[in-house]
């Protein structure tokens, strides 16, 4: 149960509070030092008051800087660590496993051992993210709270012991307070103080939402990583990619059969090597500087409602031409021109009399989609009985395929022909024909390839983008709004025909102080003395530092 | 064609502006040992001079830039020697408004130099018109580039400030860990300059050696070195050159996969064997005491308070300048480009280190009260921090941006 600490001034405070909320009046006996702690105001922060049961102690570790600290450090040597060989995105292989120790000997084995390979997607980096996160949303409501309490709270007329042992504090003798209260009442309008009046005394202040950059600073960091948590939340992320060949079309990855994308041409540009202007720049790289990839396409939309795994009717949306740092937008979805290929796409035969060297017929073989039949007419017909894109001999010495992209296509023919109206079969494959049933009289005979670009498209939608930027822009108007004004008061107050003046600044006292001078010139107060600095420079004499 | 000469002439003056900044600034410090009245005044006429000069250079230096900007056809920040340079005009650009504020000679005796040896070491670099990969060509190279160029170059004044404290307020007189750590700091800046005049030395003699090598994306290429090998390439086979005279001593291991590393890895080796000769004669000449006891000496004047603030003030206005630069505006044209705003590259990874440790730096400052040498300490670190994401980076780790 808290207890409130009730201060001579009337002033109910909450429990631990240092320095009353209206008045100012130290209310803890451990404040002995000659200048008062002005940090958070006094107030009384959450972690300093409750220390008893586990909740408090879990807050109070969580709201320490030093801890905060702690996890940056921690944060900054992980993610130096996770620099030192490259991630497992970032190399040509789907097999970490043995890319890693196959590079970088033992050090890559223990490097995928220990999972630094996808150090960024690890469980113990996001628990880390995670208790930094935590780390800035205790710190900022212990603060935040008992701070704001206290600025609202606080009353013009200050407790004697709160003035003077503030850092800038001076006594002026005088017979005309009242005047000379006016006359500081002018020169801190002009400078832009706001000004409040309680019994003859004043309080001027300026620049007190200074005061919550940190606060909302710390907020724009929580909404990023908010931001990147929502990334897990289905249907806000996508991140898929596609390899489409000139000419053909396909279903864009991700859309759930929304949308269908033609490729008409992939165009890859280099710069001219006759260029006057970037000729040796050129050379000494060999002559070959890309300087475009672009991918001419056009976008589709499904009508409707359509049968699973039929094709349904499309209706064009929009021509486009896809580049790098030019993406295809639509229906926050984005398409990004990300590589290219070049793949064999078809084989052109012909079917031959070995004898004679007749031919029967020309036909090709569409390697990404091939044909079973192939009629040449006049009763001869090709059969293709098996087509192995990736042509290798498996374990047990029989043809297989490795994957399905035609890197070394194989195939296996029924050649028909009058003679033999059964068929003959023939093994075809680059630089390969085999007749595994003995001797045929016909053959099939390679002509020639023809080789197509494949674009490789990335396709994403991210619905999380735009909360990250709000928490970036946030974070940078809170550091702008913390670090370039600052909070300054000053107190002017009557006491037994005297005026008290004392003013603080939650930093920048350089700024203070000017103000002050000017206070001084237009209302003839005498000049608050800064009772740090004369004690730093005492210390600093010891030390030798000031000549 | 002449815009090109146009540029390299008007670097190479704002080179010896700087240079001949560098001098008037400490003279004008060392003159603040007399300390009547009538040297004082000299010296801050000699500060004026110096800071006229710095001007001039700086404006010359900007000259430069549009004019290369003009043979290049897109803003030159697109490759090391044009980025290093970029770089220097910005330090030389934060001194400037330092300058303006606080009218205080002695950071100028450390920025200057150090701007110096940045385009030097720029300079050492390829420095041809190149065109633009089509990564590189949006807008976003302007924004991106120069913002976090700046907000580096902010960043390392704090560093200048926080190193002319050092210099100043670490006792020379007895052997400690600060006086080794501060010599160190002194150790690495020789052996830029050594660096820098190796390369500058063989330039000028166009010196190159070739070899035959697989590169780092396992293609074959040719890598033309301009400085005599000491390392080659790993299995790499001269092609030209002297190849009798002197071959490589030993290969670059494997595992550096940045563009062209053995070439860069063949500089460092370099740049160190040079900067350690440069450092034993600097120290003979010296009498065998550190380089930063003759510099402790030089700035017996300087204002500790006021340097603690400029290295202070340097980070709270370079802190958010590099975030919008180096995060904010990085992540907007990666979402561009490649299509995530983030996608753990060591070069983003970097920035976000350098980030964190000024936003570490803050908290020290702010609500520990690290201030003064503890805090100068820690812009030291930053500003390595910073060193080693424009150089070791791009030098050993392969990644998207290793274009240069």
């Amino acid at each position: 149960m808290s207890q409130k600490v009730v201060c001579e001034c009337g002033h109910s405070n909450p429990e631990g509070t240092i320095l009353c909320e209206a008045c100012g009046n130290p209310l803890r006996d451990d404040q002995t030092k000659p200048i008062l702690t002005m940090r958070y105001e006094g107030g009384a922060l959450r972690s300093q008051t409750y220390k008893r049961t586990i909740v408090d102690k879990i807050w109070n570790y969580f709201s320490s800087v030093k801890v905060g600290v702690v996890l940056i450090i921690l944060i900054i040597i992980a993610m130096a660590i996770g620099t030192i060989l490259p991630q497992d995105n970032a190399i040509p292989s789907d097999d970490p496993a043995t890319y890693y120790p196959q590079h970088w000997g033992t050090f890559g084995t223990l490097y995928v051992k220990l999972g630094l390979d996808h150090l960024f997607r690890s469980w113990w980096w996001v628990i880390l993210l995670g208790l930094l996160g935590l780390s800035l949303i205790v710190a900022s409501i212990d603060r935040f709270i008992p701070l704001y309490r206290a600025l609202k709270n606080q009353r013009v007329t200050r407790h004697e012991r709160y003035l003077k042992r503030q850092r800038l504090f001076g006594i002026t003798q005088t017979d005309q307070p009242d005047e000379i209260i006016e006359q500081a009442k002018k020169a801190l309008k002009e400078k832009h103080y706001k000004i409040r009046e309680e019994n003859g005394n004043l309080l001027a202040e300026k620049g007190r939402f200074a005061r919550w950059g940190p606060y909302v600073n710390h907020l724009g960091l929580i909404i990023v990583l908010v931001g990147g948590i929502l990334r897990f939340v289905p249907g806000m992320y996508v991140n898929e990619g596609m390899w489409i060949p000139e000419g053909e079309q396909m279903v864009v990855p991700g859309t759930h059969g929304q949308y269908y994308l033609t490729n008409h041409k992939f165009i890859l540009q280099t710069y001219d090597k006759d260029n006057k202007k970037y000729q040796e720049a050129i050379d000494r790289v060999g002559g070959q500087v890309a300087k475009n990839f672009q991918s001419n396409v056009t976008l589709y939309k499904a009508k409707g409602d359509h049968v699973l795994g039929e094709k349904p009717d499309l209706v064009k949306v929009k021509d486009a031409e896809i580049k790098v740092n030019h993406p295809l937008e639509f229906d926050h979805f984005r398409l990004y021109q990300s590589d290219f290929r070049t793949e064999l796409y078809k084989f052109n035969f012909k079917l031959e009399n070995k004898k004679s060297g007749k031919s029967f017929g020309d036909f090709s073989v569409n390697l990404q989609n091939p044909k079973e039949t192939y009629d040449l007419g006049s009763g001869y017909k090709v059969i293709l009985e098996t087509y192995l894109p990736d042509f290798y001999f498996d374990k047990n010495g029989t043809p297989a395929t490795k994957t399905d992209v035609p890197n070394n296509p194989a195939f296996v023919f029924k050649m028909i022909s009058p003679e033999h109206p059964k068929g003959e079969l023939s093994f075809v494959a680059l630089r390969t024909n085999i007749e595994p049933l003995g001797k045929n009289d016909y053959k099939i005979a390679f002509k020639s390839m023809e080789t197509k670009n494949v674009s490789g498209i990335s396709v994403r939608k991210d619905m999380t983008t735009w909360i990250v930027f709000l928490g970036a822009i946030l974070f940078l108007l809170g550091v702008a709004q913390g670090m370039y004004w600052s909070h300054r008061r000053i107190w002017v107050q009557r006491k037994d025909g005297e005026l008290w003046v004392a003013a603080l600044a939650n930093k920048h006292w350089h700024s203070i102080k000017k103000d002050l001078s000017y206070l001084v010139e237009k209302a003839g107060i005498k000049e608050p003395i800064d009772q740090l600095e004369q004690k730093v420079f005492q210390q600093d004499k010891e030390r030798g530092l000031h000549p | 064609m002449s815009t090109l000469v146009w540029s390299r002439d008007l670097l190479l003056a704002a080179f010896f502006l700087y240079v001949i900044g560098t001098i008037i600034f400490t003279v004008s410090v060392t003159g603040k040992k007399f300390k009547n009245k009538e040297g004082q005044q000299a010296s801050r006429r000699l500060g004026s001079v110096g800071f006229v000069i710095t001007i001039i250079g700086f404006l010359c230096e900007a000259g430069y830039f549009f004019t290369r900007w003009h043979a290049d056809g897109h803003i030159p920040v697109s490759n090391l020697f044009e980025f290093t340079t970029f770089f220097s005009m910005m330090l030389v650009l934060g001194f400037i408004i330092i300058y303006s504020i606080y009218k205080n000679n002695s950071v100028g005796i450390v920025t200057l130099p150090i701007a110096v040896i940045v385009i030097a070491y720029a300079s050492v670099f390829p420095t041809d018109v190149e065109p633009l990969i089509p990564a590189l060509q949006s807008y976003w190279l302007k924004i991106h580039v120069t913002t976090v160029a700046c907000g580096e170059g902010i960043l390392s004044l704090s560093f200048m400030a926080g190193l002319v404290y050092l210099i100043r307020a670490v006792d020379q007189t007895k052997r400690s860990a600060r006086t080794f750590w501060l010599e160190a700091v002194m150790f690495v800046i020789v052996c830029t300059i050594a660096f820098a005049a190796i390369g500058g030395i063989f330039k000028v003699q166009n010196y190159s050696e070739s070899f035959k090598w697989v590169n780092e994306k396992g293609q074959d290429a040719v890598l033309t070195y301009t400085i005599p090998a000491i390392v080659g390439p790993h299995d790499g086979k001269k092609i030209s050159g002297d190849v009798q005279k002197f071959g490589p001593l030993f290969e670059a291991p494997s595992w550096m996969n940045g563009k062209d590393a053995p070439k860069k890895f063949n500089t460092v080796i370099w740049s160190i064997l040079a900067g350690i000769v440069l450092y034993l004669i600097l120290r003979l000449i010296l009498l065998g005491r550190r380089i930063s006891w003759i510099l402790n000496r030089v700035m017996q004047g300087v204002n500790l308070p006021l340097m603690d603030e400029i290295s202070y003030r340097a980070v709270a206005i370079g802190f958010p300048v590099f975030t919008l630069g180096g995060l904010v505006f990085a992540a907007i044209w990666a979402e561009e480009a490649w299509g995530r705003f983030w996608g753990w590259d060591p070069k983003e990874v970097w920035a976000l280190i350098t980030f964190f440790f000024y936003a570490a730096y803050l908290h020290f400052r702010l609500s520990r009260g690290w201030e003064g040498e503890k805090a100068a300490w820690l812009s030291v670190i930053g500003f390595c921090i910073i060193m080693f994401n424009l150089i070791f980076v791009n030098l050993v780790i392969a990644g998207l941006h290793s274009y240069a």
